[in-house]
C-alpha cells in the first residue's frame, strides 16, 4: 500500500498534529487561568478577609494560612526526610528490610491524597483530639510530602561521586562526619531544589486538608500576641482554610455571590505561586551549586 | 594519676560515638516512615472492614448492588449498601482519561526525544513540568467553568457527568504521563537507534519498531501511574461529576466516584455510625486499588530493566 517513506511522512504529520494540540491545550489553559483571574487580583483581594455570602470578599486569611501551613509542615518534614535520605543512601545496603523500607516509601507516595487526608482526620483530628487545626493539617501534609522529599534527598546524595566519600574517609573522618561535612554540602543544590518543588506541591494541596485543617477561616488579628487566642495568626490549634481549599469550597457550596471571581483570582494566585516555586527551585539550585563549587 | 593515653585507647572515640548516634537517628526517622505506612493501611483496613464485620453487609453485595441507603435495613436486617455506581464511576473516568491521554502523551514524547529535541526541551519540557505542579482544584475550577458548559452545549444534559470528569482528568494526567514517557524513551540506548537507521530504516520505522518497543515497559509504567493518579483524584472530579449516587447511564448523566462520595459525605456523618462505616469501606477500596496499581508498576519495572 504505502511505502516506508510515505508512512514515515504520515506518522510524522500525526505526531506533529498531536503535539501541536497538546501545546494548544496547555498554553490556553495557562493563559485562561491567568487571563481570567489576574484582573481580580489586587491589593484588596490579597489582604481583605473572606465572607461566605456577600460580594467583594478577599482571600487574605487563606493566603496567610497557606504559607503558615507550608512553613510548619516543612519544619516537621525536612529533618525526617533528610535523615531518612541519609540512611537510605549511605547506610542501607541491600537487604530484605531495606527493600521493605523502599516499598513502603513507594506505597506512601502513590496513596491518593484523600486517603492520607482521611487518615489524618481519624488519627490527628479525632484520636489525638487536635481538632480541625493547623497542627493536624501540617502533620497530614508531612505524611503526604515525606516520601517525595526522602526520595529527592536520597537521589541527590547518591549523585555525589564515590570519590568524595573515599576522600573524606581517607582523611580519617567517620562515615557520619563525611556525610555531614562532605556529602551534604555537595548535594545541597539537589536537596534544596527537591524541597522547593515539594513545597510547591503542598501549597496547592486541598484534598488532604479539607478534613484536617478544616474548611473555615476565622478572621485573624495580626496585633493579637496571645498565642492561645483563636484570632492569633500563629496559634497552631485554630482551624485554617487554605487558598486551595477555599477554591474548592466556594465552588462546591455555591453560597458566595461572586464565587467565579474569587476562584478565578485564587487560581491565578496558585498558578503564579507554582511558577515562582519552580523558578526558585532552579535559581537556588544553580546559585548554591556555584557558591559551593567556586565556579562562575 | 590518670592515665590519659590508656583512656584514649580503650574508650570509644568521640567520633565513633557520633557515628553510632548518627546512624541511630537516621534509622529511627526512616522507621517513622515505615510505621506511618503500616498504620495508614492498618487504620483504614480496620475502619473499612467494620461494615462487613459489625453490620453484616455481604462483601459481594457491597461490590455489585447499586443502591446506597446506609440508614435503611433490608429483609435480613442488614443496611442496604451497594457501592457499584461509585466503583463503576471511578473506573470509567479513569479508563477514559487514560485512553485519551495515552496517544497524545506518546506523540509528544516522541516529538521531544526523536524529532526535535532542541525545541522540545526549550518550550515543551518546562511547560509540562509546570503543569505537573498545577493544583488539582485549579483543574477542577477550569473544568467547571470551561469543560462543563462545553459538554452541555455539545452533548446536552447538565454537562456534569462522566465525560466532563474524564476530560478534566485527561488534562490533569497528560503532563504526568508525558514526562514519564519522555524518561522512558530517553533511557533507550542510542546505539539501538543508530543500528536501526544504519539498516536503512526510516525514522518512523526506527521509532515504532525499535524505540517504542524497547521502551514499552517504561511507557506502561507511565500510563498506570497516570491511571492511579486519576483514580485517586478527589476534588477536581468531585467538582464536575454531578455527585449523584446513581449508576452512570450515559456519558452526561450525573454520577459519582469513590473519591467524590468520600469528599462530599465524610464531614456529614457521625463517626462510628453505619453510614460512616460504609464510607470508610469506600476508602478501603481506594487504598487497595492504589496498592494494586503499585504492585503492577513494580512488576512491569522489574521485567523491563535494560
Amino acid at each position: 500500500m504505502f511505502n516506508a517513506k510515505v508512512k514515515d511522512k504520515i506518522a510524522t504529520g500525526i505526531i506533529y498534529t498531536l503535539s501541536g494540540i497538546i501545546v494548544i491545550i496547555l498554553a490556553s489553559l495557562l493563559l485562561y487561568i491567568l487571563g481570567s483571574g489576574l484582573r481580580y487580583v489586587n491589593w484588596d483581594f490579597l489582604t481583605s478577609t473572606s465572607s461566605d455570602f456577600s460580594k467583594g470578599s478577599g482571600v487574605g486569611v487563606q493566603l496567610f494560612n497557606s504559607f503558615y501551613l507550608l512553613v510548619i509542615s516543612m519544619l516537621i518534614s525536612i529533618p525526617i526526610s533528610v535523615s531518612s535520605g541519609i540512611y537510605l543512601s549511605e547506610y542501607a545496603g541491600k537487604s530484605k528490610i531495606v527493600n521493605v523500607i523502599r516499598i513502603s516509601i513507594e506505597v506512601l507516595s502513590s496513596l491518593p491524597s484523600i486517603v492520607v487526608g482521611l487518615f489524618g482526620f481519624l488519627v490527628f483530628v479525632i484520636y489525638f483530639h487536635m481538632g480541625f487545626s493547623i497542627l493536624s493539617g501540617a502533620l497530614t501534609l508531612t505524611v503526604f510530602n515525606l516520601p517525595i522529599l526522602t526520595r529527592s534527598v536520597e537521589d541527590s546524595l547518591k549523585a555525589v561521586p564515590g570519590s568524595q566519600r573515599e576522600a573524606g574517609l581517607s582523611l580519617g573522618l567517620s562515615k557520619w562526619e563525611t556525610v555531614i561535612h562532605v556529602i551534604i554540602p555537595s548535594a545541597l543544590p539537589g536537596i534544596i531544589t527537591g524541597m522547593v518543588l515539594g513545597a510547591g506541591r503542598i501549597f496547592g494541596e486541598a484534598a488532604a486538608l479539607i478534613y484536617t485543617a478544616g474548611q473555615s477561616a476565622p478572621p485573624l488579628e495580626f496585633s493579637n500576641f496571645n498565642i492561645f487566642s483563636p484570632t492569633n495568626p500563629l496559634n497552631l490549634m485554630r482551624p485554617a482554610e487554605t487558598l486551595a481549599v477555599h477554591i474548592w469550597k466556594v465552588n462546591s457550596e455555591g453560597l458566595v455571590a461572586n464565587a467565579d471571581q474569587v476562584s478565578a483570582g485564587s487560581s491565578a494566585i496558585l498558578i503564579i505561586a507554582v511558577l515562582i516555586f519552580n523558578l526558585l527551585a532552579r535559581y537556588i539550585g544553580n546559585k548554591v551549586y556555584k557558591k559551593i563549587t567556586g565556579g562562575e | 594519676m590518670k592515665d590519659t593515653i590508656r583512656e584514649s585507647l580503650t574508650q570509644r572515640s568521640k567520633s565513633a560515638k557520633l557515628e553510632t548516634r548518627g546512624k541511630i537517628i537516621s534509622l529511627s526517622f526512616t522507621a517513622v516512615i515505615v510505621i506511618l505506612v503500616i498504620s495508614i493501611i492498618g487504620f483504614v483496613a480496620a475502619k473499612g472492614s467494620l461494615i462487613f464485620i459489625k453490620d453484616g453487609v455481604n462483601p459481594f453485595d457491597f461490590l455489585t448492588h447499586t443502591t446506597w441507603k446506609p440508614n435503611t435495613l433490608d429483609a435480613n436486617g442488614h443496611p442496604i449498601i451497594g457501592a457499584a455506581p461509585m466503583i463503576v464511576g471511578s473506573f470509567v473516568v479513569t479508563l477514559f482519561a487514560a485512553i485519551i491521554a495515552t496517544p497524545f502523551a506518546i506523540a509528544a514524547a516522541v516529538y521531544m526525544t526523536e524529532i526535535s529535541s532542541k525545541w522540545g526541551k526549550k518550550i515543551l519540557q518546562p511547560v509540562i513540568e509546570l503543569l505537573v505542579g498545577i493544583p488539582s482544584v485549579v483543574y477542577g475550577f477550569i473544568g467547571l467553568t470551561v469543560v462543563v458548559p462545553f459538554v452541555k452545549d455539545v452533548a446536552g444534559g447538565s454537562g456534569l457527568g462522566v465525560l466532563s470528569g474524564a476530560f478534566v482528568l485527561f488534562v490533569m494526567i497528560l503532563p504526568t504521563i508525558t514526562s514519564m514517557t519522555v524518561d522512558a524513551l530517553k533511557a533507550v540506548p542510542r546505539n539501538y537507534r543508530e543500528a536501526s537507521l544504519a539498516l536503512g530504516a526510516t525514522r518512523w520505522q526506527t521509532t515504532s519498531k525499535v524505540v517504542l518497543r524497547a521502551a514499552t515497559p517504561g511507557i506502561l509504567t507511565a500510563i498506570i501511574f497516570g491511571m492511579s493518579r486519576a483514580f485517586g483524584e478527589a476534588l477536581a472530579v468531585q467538582m464536575v461529576i454531578g455527585n449523584a449516587m446513581l449508576m452512570p447511564t450515559s456519558l452526561v448523566s450525573p454520577s459519582s466516584t469513590l473519591t467524590s462520595v468520600l469528599t462530599m459525605n465524610m464531614g456529614n456523618s457521625v463517626q462510628g455510625s453505619t453510614s460512616n462505616n460504609a464510607l470508610w469501606s469506600l476508602a478501603l477500596i481506594l487504598l487497595l486499588m492504589s496498592l494494586i496499581f503499585n504492585t503492577v508498576t513494580r512488576a512491569i519495572a522489574k521485567r523491563g530493566e535494560f
